[in-house]
């Protein structure tokens, strides 16, 4: 069992506070991303749980002990660094048992160990090569293999597939995917790419400047975001964001046009200034709507089974819409737009906190920004 | 081969010499007589006897009398060959010289002595070489001794200085710490200062130490320098600190990092390190002098510097002693100096 709990971490670095408050519940065998863009504290954050980083407040607690005073090693941990951060003078093999012969495991056991790990990772054919004379994705597997012998309570990853080709990204997150059924184990990855969030995660932690904005499963982050940085963060191509003010049941853009929203979805009061978001799926072109909006198409991307459409709002926001198959719209045309108000999000546009009624009942217990 | 006389014989100019070639080869000519012609010229005298040695004008190439063995005389003679008056153009031995005149009788008939001018005489030389002036410096001085005190304080002091400095370098720039900063602008400092200005307190800490005129007192002093301290730093640096946190993460000791993470991935630079030690040590002679006053504690350096007296220099014994110290580090040099390459290249690569 490895359940990590994080109680109120900070980390300051001289006057300078990057973590600034985080508490996080991670169960025993949770493949969990920690996500956010560069320099939100994520890898800081990871570097603390493993113990590279000293802790300025709060508890690190692995299966209910505070870890805070124990140094890297003895926490039981294993982690994949960016870089690799193979020993360039080593060999593959000598790679892998570094750590179990810290370790002071037995030669014989050490030799099983290796060999099952560089089994299942399809490196047993590298094992007398330099880590210079090895690809990208046979570095990473390595590095993936050095983590694995040592047999980790959780294995922590920091951003481990950025250095590598978009194709073989793909090749690897499955394997990471899967290594993740075989083992079991509780696993954190931390990456700037909402995607492989998305694809990978059981829980997703969104992150920006020390603080987690949401923290819950990859869907209910999508479809229920707590914040209008999470909204506009998860989601490829990103969820579109139209200014307005309220006026009873009806949204009244900055341009004067309006858009019905649906009766009881949202806790707004009259006059209030907010943000509606549309993700790019639920917005088309239609020609018969009472309350449509008015956009000019910039241009169109036709990918065969997909479109996008990228088109500017009268009043100079900028618009996406994903449609399936192909459309016969050009750029130039002037379109009437219909937002799916069932599906649609509302933010205060001073706090940036979701004015949905009903959340979900994950969600829920997230922290408000 | 066939690319090696190419390389050698390479000219910009196609089918005739363009003035670039001209002035290259003359430039490179002149390069190597000037880098090659004090050190062959050593080596060729080393092999001279004092005789030939004092002889004006010098020649190249050592050179000795061709003597012969004649009835009725108990030592070899020296052969000359005269010039002028009755036996012009014959070979005769000399069998003394007295004043101006030069007894002599032909190898015919070596009873017959017959009297002849010296300037009527030149002598019959081969080149010869005097491999007397090598054996004497293990005959008649302590050599061995000698060349043992300067490869113990070379191996030793370069170790110990190695350890040292890597250790510092390794601290000053993989770990944060109050005072690096500081620490680093003394240690950038210290190379400004001369080492005849810290001479005088050296010695008497080396005395109060009690290491005068011990080996150590030459070894330890120079432990720590800090052009080793800095070019190791400047190296490690280009070390990725991930590769230290991997080894964290995999258990190592900071001791551990240091000697199987750190230590092998700086062995370029270590090696430039250690060729530059190992000639500075060798060749240091000032220290040394000050510091060793005994002679079965002289160095290589300081034995050679004892041959030139203030009557007399024994040029032949010097010259042989000379060319036996270039050795040790002429080899080091030649097998290592890919290494000195390689160093620099990669120290500035990344």
């Amino acid at each position: 069992m490895a359940n990590l709990s994080l109680k109120n971490v900070k980390k300051a670095f001289g006057n300078i506070e990057v973590i600034k408050g985080v508490d996080l519940d991670i169960e025993h065998g949770e493949f969990c991303v920690f996500v956010g863009p560069s320099g939100c504290g994520k890898s800081t954050l990871l570097r603390m749980i493993s113990g590279l980083e000293s802790i300025s407040g709060g508890d690190v607690e692995i299966d209910g002990d505070r870890v805070n005073d124990i140094p890297a090693a003895e926490r039981g941990l294993a982690m994949v660094f960016q870089s690799y951060a193979l020993y360039p003078h080593m060999s593959v093999r000598q790679n892998l048992s570094f750590g179990l012969e810290n370790l002071k495991t037995p030669k014989d056991e050490i030799e099983k160990k290796i060999n099952a790990a560089a089994k299942m990772l399809q490196i047993d054919e590298l094992m007398d090569r330099r880590p210079r004379d090895l690809s990208g994705g046979q570095r990473q597997r390595v590095a993936i293999g050095r983590a694995v012998v040592r047999e980790p309570r959780i294995f922590l990853f920091d951003e481990p597939l950025s250095n590598l080709d978009a194709e073989l990204r793909v090749d690897m997150r499955g394997e990471i995917a899967l290594l993740h059924r075989q083992l079991g184990n509780t696993m954190i990855y931390v990456t700037h790419d909402q995607v492989e969030a998305m694809t990978m995660a059981d829980k997703i932690a969104v992150l920006r400047s020390g603080e987690v904005e949401q923290f819950g499963k990859p869907l209910d982050l999508f479809n229920d975001p707590a914040n209008i940085f999470v909204a506009g963060f998860i989601g490829s191509p990103k969820m579109n964001f139209i200014q307005g003010e309220m006026q009873g049941e009806l949204l009244r853009l900055t341009n004067g046009e309006s858009i019905e929203l649906p009766k009881g979805r949202f806790n707004v009061s009259d006059g209030e200034k907010v943000t509606l978001g549309i993700r790019p799926n639920d917005i088309k072109p239609g020609d018969d709507v009472a309350h449509g909006l008015n956009a000019t198409v910039r241009s169109v991307e036709q990918l065969g089974g997909d479109s996008y459409i990228y088109a500017k709002s009268a009043n100079g926001e900028s618009i996406t819409i994903h449609r399936p198959g192909q459309v016969s719209i050009s750029a130039g045309e002037e379109l009437l737009l219909e937002v799916e108000v069932d599906k649609s999000h509302l933010f205060d546009r001073e706090t940036g906190v979701t004015l949905l009624r009903e959340r979900t009942a994950d969600a829920k217990g997230a922290p408000a920004a | 081969m066939a690319s090696v006389v190419k390389f050698l014989t390479g000219t910009r100019g196609k089918g005739r010499l363009h003035w670039t070639d001209w002035f290259t080869y003359a430039y490179l000519l002149g390069g190597i007589l000037l880098m090659f012609g004090p050190v062959l010229w050593l080596v060729a005298s080393s092999f001279k006897t004092d005789a030939e040695l004092d002889k004006f004008p010098p020649r190249f190439l050592p050179h000795a009398a061709l003597t012969v063995e004649l009835e009725g005389h108990d030592k070899p003679l020296p052969l000359f060959k005269v010039t002028k008056g009755d036996l012009a153009g014959e070979q005769v031995a000399q069998v003394r010289r007295i004043g101006l005149t030069s007894q002599v009788v032909r190898l015919s008939e070596p009873d017959k002595k017959i009297k002849i001018s010296v300037k009527d005489r030149e002598p019959m030389e081969k080149i010869s070489i005097a491999t007397k002036n090598y054996t004497d410096l293990f005959r008649k001085f302590d050599f061995l001794q000698f060349f043992w005190n300067s490869t113990f304080i070379t191996v030793a002091a370069t170790i110990i200085m190695l350890i040292v400095n890597s250790m510092a370098a390794f601290a000053l720039s993989k770990y944060q710490f109050k005072g690096r900063a500081t620490v680093m602008a003394i240690v950038i400092g210290v190379l400004m200062v001369p080492q005849t200005v810290v001479l005088v307190p050296l010695f008497i800490v080396t005395k109060e130490l009690g290491m005068l005129d011990t080996l150590w007192g030459v070894i330890i002093p120079g432990a720590a320098t800090p052009t080793g301290i800095f070019l190791l730093r400047q190296y490690m640096l280009t070390i990725p600190d991930e590769i230290l946190d991997a080894a964290r993460m995999d258990k190592a000791s900071e001791w551990k990092i240091y000697w199987r993470i750190i230590l092998p991935l700086s062995a370029p630079a270590i090696a430039v390190l250690a060729i530059l030690a190992i000639m500075w040590r060798w060749n240091d002679f000032l220290w040394p002098l000050i510091v060793l006053s005994r002679t079965e504690n002289f160095t290589l350096q300081l034995a050679l510097n004892s041959f030139q007296g203030e009557m007399a220099t024994q040029w032949s014994n010097l010259l042989a002693m000379t060319v036996l110290t270039l050795l040790p580090v002429a080899l080091v040099f030649a097998f290592l100096q890919k290494y000195i390459a390689t160093g620099i290249a990669s120290t500035g690569g990344k």
